[in-house]
């Protein structure tokens, strides 16, 4: 059983108590642990369960890599799922609760037994439920939905807040270990501006535990200081560089606030950085070893081991068995028996074991039993000993040893992930067997030259001594090939051991039958065993890619971190090809998952978007504005008072507008200003019609395509002076029409004298409609005469109206007299409240975009975005009396001529008018006679605008129809989504083709 | 996330700073022009892997079009130069040249 | 009429990490022109008393400021009151050269950001992906912040100037309170 030693433990102050509680047991440990090492300390080492199978798991690593020790970690809204215990630090009040079992962690009835498990090999869920067909819906999706998932995903709104941090840097590192450390003095002697980033809460690494150097911790300490006396070196402890990217782009992902619930501070900050060169000093990761039970509570890594008793004062058991195949192991044998408790035995596989290591573990009087391995563990839900084996034979026991925890090593991988994530090639190192970074293919950036530089054991460097020199030297080239001369940094003695090589070792023992690879866990989190990766060998799937997603080998939460090597070698055996043949799985960011809320930062809440605001915002909000999003702005729908439906709303607010007067804040309306010597000639390509001849003083409306010919915008054009016009746009277009403007003249009419500007913002427009507007504005005060002669339809005039510097445009989109009156911005707010005081006695009524919609289809104006959707053209809508013939050229001219365009099949504008005088379903299809080749009806035109027109009492549609205009007085029958009855047909409704103005159709209202 | 430095403001932007404007140096065909050529202007684009030419606007910026010489597979940037061209200039040929010797322009 | 007059915000505040200020009413004239010719530095001179700026710098006149915008653009900071006047002398000046002068003062909105230097650059940096370490006093940077556009730059060492559209001032408001809320320190900049 784990336990906490009595002495020990570099990271915890043993005088600082923290209570928590695990799957509602209270339990304690101490200022410094992780939730794993406080576990383990408590004697708690059954930590989950597994995905698939549901097996008991302890923890298996002590870091970053930990498959097994998954969390459910706080409560109520901030429950998290998926934490790795190892990865935590422990704070008082902490509450975690172990995931995937039913009923408790202990007793969990959903454990598929190895008996079992055979009928849920690899692709088990492509296998299995094929057949029968309906069996899917009803048996098998429930079965699949009720065990899918790790964890459980919170159901609340995350209290803590986040966010981003921008950096720019010469060189950031990655790993803050002894390799790092060192890089980082090398650098910034240099001078070069660095950002070292480590992902636990404290630096050196794995120094300190393995050794090589006297003293590690003086050392450490050392070097730390002498990068915080420098003004251009930052280190961030708790910050893992988690993705590299595209040209020097690095994500870094800071927890902060992780053990302090409700504190002011953000919880985890994502730092973008953008750097000239990345270096990864990101060490190396313990591989497991494949043996029959290597996943039972108390097999863990050798280095794990040695973690939790030098850097926790943890054991995880009273006798351990070494099971190795490297001389690393046998610092953990050594430091178990510093820490006075048993080794019985070292099991190593290799023949012959020689190095000074095992001299080392064979003086303190521990057994080395050579060209052995492990035939079998012992234990259900936790360790009880181990039977050994040849390691050249089948299996059969030799001998049982009674234990109860088993270490393990089956060698080091580098970690290349950094150096992956942007495309670096790897080469396979045989001595190490493992994949390291291949220099002459690294991950290039603008410049075309590599920007990602592993050094240290990330480099494939694994003694203290060859790690440390490689990073000198490398960082030496990194900082010359930033163009600086890297200073002289003294290099500290170490005092590592050589150490002999390892021997390649995939499945333990190595004739290992069937039976035995079943119990041999190559992922442990997923579940996929030797047995597995030979299974979809044979079934054929050759390509690494293939077999990972087939087996789902390396798709849990750990990303394949431990098991990957093993897992290719399998598969390399199986298919009898070496192992840099069969290739890696490609490494993506990030390194180990990153909270959600860090990659929002800030944009939640209030600031998820920028929200556009008019001057006259917040009266709208007062007033109980209805909002309608368009674009990022607000615009008020509709003011619905008390308990009034939005219907009646509408209703009201046109009805008020047609009989009296009504007040609508078209300021998000874009304006843009175009002007200079070809102004005109400028705006005569921009618009379908011409431009040019438009008076000072007047306006005009027009129709501006895109290149293909396709409606993109409209609105009204006045003409301020002979050489400068103020564009109308619709409220969506401002942006993109001005964007548009400045690409033809700096792209294409570079050599037309023409500037333009964007004044959306600078005017709050408002529209005054309806028979009294005139009078509301004359009784304001004006020297602008407005009356029909001195304003007339389509004119603009500028001047004082109530006091307000002004412009008015006499323009209708609602068939009303109707003058639109520009103010300052800054002036808008103050001129509405005036308009709505003097407007008072004729009932002025603020009307909102469902009634502008309304009365706009009563007049049969069309809406882009309604009738148009970037495939129609001026042509479909009848506005060819808006393309000019006069003009040899415009925007989209040539396009109007090509054959689709010209096809007399092309539908039509017309009005629709449903027999029964019911409004028409938005979008729903005219239908014709027969099917088409996929055996839907065939249609012959759709609903493009539908309302229901309080002012004349009833539904009124606009539409594009197969020769519509040529139709007239033809009843059209379209679908709707209405559920017929049993059995019956489907539901339809029957419309007229009727013109599409509705409503005073000679204008006689707009123009007094 | 990519990197230009625009050549009018000479800031070194990012990608969320600009916005991408497809391929460069088309040549516009209007009114009385063939189909052909019409299609061609309009939809058709190489798509090339290797040495393109792309226009970029700096958009959160000084608002300006450039345009840049990019690698599509590897993602070197060759140089960004003035939008007012019909056609490569010079220098950006020869440093394309002298990183992609085999290159040669259209 | 601007006594009726008011800015995005009115002048609202927060005051955190760092203090953040809408700075009320500001004018506000762009200037579209070949920066490079003769007439147009003199109409700049006249009309500001102050020079050409180089590329992405500010010059200081009286009681202005003319910041460059782009190689055929500069906005022309000076009192708000003044900006029309600012406008027609332009005009005046610019006559029979091709030019644009529009008042822009009512479509944007401007913040004071101050505070202990490093803490403002840090604060700036949660937001803007422009180095702000590398920006200098008297320099201005048009940039993003969060999702909309800004333009930034330091009077002096701990006092900053964002301009942004009006439309969009209480979100760049609201950015930059959220930035500069007590607990989130950062400790980069020095």
């Amino acid at each position: 059983m784990s336990s906490r030693l009595p002495q020990g433990g570099r990271l915890i102050d043993r005088s600082t108590r923290m209570a928590f509680t695990f799957n509602g047991t209270p339990m304690t440990g101490f200022r410094g642990d992780t939730l794993a090492s406080a576990l383990l300390a408590n004697g708690q080492r059954l930590m989950g369960r597994s995905f698939k199978y549901h097996r008991p798991r302890g923890v298996v690593t002590s870091g970053a890599e930990e498959p097994n020790a998954l969390v459910n970690l706080g409560r109520g809204d901030r429950l998290e799922p998926n934490q790795r215990a190892t990865t935590t630090p422990l704070f008082d009040g902490l509450t975690a609760r172990s995931q995937n079992h039913w009923p408790s962690l202990e007793y969990d009835i959903g454990e598929v037994n190895v008996a079992l498990s055979r009928f849920l090999p690899a692709g088990f869920y492509y296998k299995t439920f094929i057949h029968p067909r309906v069996a899917w819906k009803h048996v098998f999706e429930p079965f699949i939905r009720q065990s899918a998932g790790l964890g459980k995903a919170p159901k609340k709104p995350d209290p803590d807040r986040y966010e981003h941090f921008y950096a720019h840097v010469d060189v950031v590192i990655a790993g803050a270990g002894m390799a790092g450390l060192q890089a980082a003095l090398v650098a910034g002697r240099a001078g070069l501006n660095v950002l070292l980033c480590e992902q636990e809460g404290h630096a050196g690494g794995r120094l300190p535990v393995d050794g090589g150097m006297a003293d590690a911790d003086g050392w450490i300490e050392g070097t730390v200081a002498a990068l915080a006396a420098m003004p251009n070196v930052t280190m961030r402890l708790n910050t893992q560089v988690s993705g590299v990217y595209d040209h020097g782009y690095v994500l870094a992902y800071e927890r902060i606030a992780d053990d302090a619930p409700g504190s002011d501070a953000p919880r985890h900050r994502l730092w973008r950085i953008r750097a000239r060169h990345v270096i990864a000093a990101t060490g190396a990761l313990e591989r497991p070893l494949s043996f029959a039970g290597n996943d039972k509570p108390g097999v863990m890594l050798a280095s794990a081991l040695r973690d939790y008793i030098v850097n926790y004062g943890v054991s995880a058991g009273d006798r351990t068995v070494i099971v190795t195949n490297n001389d690393d192991a046998y610092r953990t044998a050594l430091a178990i028996k510093a820490a006075g408790l048993d080794v019985p035995c070292i099991v190593d596989a290799r023949p012959e074991v020689t190095g000074d290591l095992p001299a080392r573990a064979r003086a303190a009087g521990i057994e080395v039993k050579t060209g052995m391995g492990i035939a079998e563990v012992r234990g259900r839900k936790g360790v009880t000993g181990v039977r050994l084996c040849r390691q050249a034979g089948s299996g059969v026991p030799v001998e049982e040893v009674a234990c109860d925890a088993v270490a393990m090593s089956g060698g080091w991988s580098p970690v290349v992930h950094l150096w992956s994530h942007c495309g670096g090639k790897l080469t396979w190192d045989d001595a190490g067997a493992f994949f390291r970074p291949d220099h002459a293919r690294p991950p290039t950036n603008q410049d075309g030259a590599g920007f990602v530089t592993c050094l240290g054991a990330a480099d494939g460097a694994l003694v203290t001594q060859d790690a440390l020199s490689n990073a000198d030297a490398m960082a030496r080239q990194v900082v010359g090939a930033l163009g600086v001369k890297p200073a002289a940094a003294d290099l500290p003695e170490t005092d590592s051991v050589a150490e002999a090589p390892l021997m390649p070792v995939w499945v333990m023992p190595h004739g290992a039958g069937p039976k035995k690879r079943a119990k041999m866990w190559l992922d442990f989190q997923n579940d996929v065993k030797v047995s597995d990766v030979q299974l979809a060998a044979q079934e054929g799937f050759e390509s690494v890619e293939h077999t990972k997603r087939y087996t789902t080998l390396g798709m849990a939460t750990d990303q394949g971190k431990l098991s990957n090597i093993n897992g290719l070698a399998i598969l390399a055996e199986a298919r009898g090809a070496a192992i840099p043949d069969v290739g890696t799985t490609t490494f993506r960011p990030p390194y180990t998952p990153i909270s959600m809320g860090a990659i929002a930062g800030e944009a939640r809440g209030e600031i998820f978007q920028p929200l556009r605001r008019t001057p006259i915002h917040d009266w709208h909000a007062g007033r109980g504005a209805y909002w309608e999003p368009v674009g990022y702005w607000r615009r008020p729908y509709c003011f619905p008072q008390e308990d009034e439906s939005h219907a009646d709303a509408v209703a009201r607010e046109i009805d008020a507008t047609r009989n009296g007067v009504g007040l609508l804040d078209a300021s998000t309306l874009g304006k843009i200003i175009v002007k200079g010597p070809d102004a005109g000639r400028f705006m005569d390509m921009l618009y379908t019609n011409m431009m040019s001849s438009l008076k000072p003083g007047r306006c005009r409306y027009g129709l501006m395509c895109n290149e293909n010919g396709f409606l993109m915008d409209d609105g009204v054009v006045a003409r301020l002076n002979d050489d400068t016009f103020l564009v109308h746009t619709t409220t969506g277009g401002a942006d993109h029409v001005h964007a548009h403007m400045e690409d033809w003249l700096q792209c294409e009419w570079w050599d037309w004298q023409v500037f333009t500007a964007n004044v959306t913002e600078a005017w709050a427009q408002i529209a005054v409609v309806g028979p009294k507007a005139r009078t509301v504005l004359e009784k304001l005060g004006t020297g602008i005469d407005l009356s029909a002669e001195g304003l007339p339809f389509m004119a603009w005039a500028e001047g004082r109206i109530g006091g307000f510097d002004a412009r008015v445009f006499r323009i209708s989109f609602s068939g009303e007299l109707s003058f639109e009156v520009a103010v300052p911005a800054s002036q808008g707010l103050a001129f509405w409240e005036a308009l709505m005081e003097a407007g008072g006695e004729f009932g002025i009524t603020p009307y909102g975009t469902e009634a502008l919609h309304v009365m706009r289809a009563e007049k049969g104006f069309i809406m882009i975005g309604d009738e148009t959707d970037g495939t129609v053209i001026p042509q479909d809508l009848g506005l060819d009396w808006a393309i000019s013939k006069k003009k040899d050229d415009y925007l989209g001219k040539r396009a109007h001529e090509r054959s689709h365009m010209t096809d007399p099949e092309r539908w039509k504008l017309v009005g629709l008018e449903t027999v029964d005088g019911s409004v028409l379903p938005d979008g729903s299809y005219a239908i014709a006679e027969g099917e088409n080749a996929n055996g839907q009806r065939n249609t012959q035109g759709r609903v493009t605008s539908t309302y229901y027109s309080p002012t004349l009492g009833k539904g009124i549609a606009m539409g594009l129809v197969l020769n519509g205009p040529d139709r007239m007085g033809e009843v059209l029958t379209f679908n709707t989504t209405e559920v017929p009855e049993r059995g019956g047909p489907p539901k339809t409704i029957e419309a007229q083709i009727v013109s599409p103005v509705f409503y005073d159709p000679e204008g006689e209202k707009q123009n007094v | 996330m990519l990197i230009f430095t625009c050549p009018y403001c000479g800031i070194a932007a990012e990608e969320t700073e600009l916005t991408p404007g497809g391929e460069a140096h088309l040549k516009r065909y209007g009114p009385g022009s063939s189909d052909d050529d019409f299609e061609e202007y309009l939809f058709l684009r190489p798509n090339a892997k290797g040495v393109h030419f792309e226009r970029w606007r700096h958009s959160h910026g000084c608002g300006k079009w450039f345009l840049a010489a990019r690698d599509t597979a590897t993602l070197e940037v060759f140089g960004t130069y003035s939008a007012q061209t019909t056609e490569p200039p010079a220098e950006i040929v020869t440093a394309i040249r002298a990183k992609r010797p085999d290159w040669s322009p259209a | 009429m601007s006594e009726k007059a008011v800015s995005a915000l009115a002048g609202s505040a927060f005051e955190g990490d760092v203090k953040v200020t809408e700075a009320g009413l500001q004018g506000m004239v762009t200037l579209k022109a070949d920066l490079g010719a003769a007439a147009v530095a003199d109409a700049i001179a006249a009309v500001c008393g102050a020079g050409v700026p180089e590329a992405r710098r500010i010059t200081t006149g009286k009681a202005m400021q003319v910041a460059w915008m782009a190689p055929d653009e500069v906005l022309i900071l000076c009192p708000h009151d003044r900006a029309d006047s600012v406008v027609a002398d332009l005009g005046k000046a610019l006559e029979g050269v091709h030019h644009l002068t529009v008042n822009v003062s009512e479509a944007r909105a401007v913040f004071t950001v101050t505070g202990e230097a490093g803490v403002l650059k840090d604060t700036l940096s949660k937001l803007t992906p422009a180095d702000m370490a590398a920006l200098a006093p008297g320099e201005m940077r048009r940039t993003r912040l969060a999702q909309v556009a800004a333009a930034i730059w330091f009077e002096e060492a701990g006092t900053a100037r964002v301009i942004c559209f009006r439309s969009v001032a209480r979100y760049v408001f609201d950015l930059l309170s959220t930035a500069a809320r007590p607990g989130g320190k950062v400790g980069y900049h020095r």
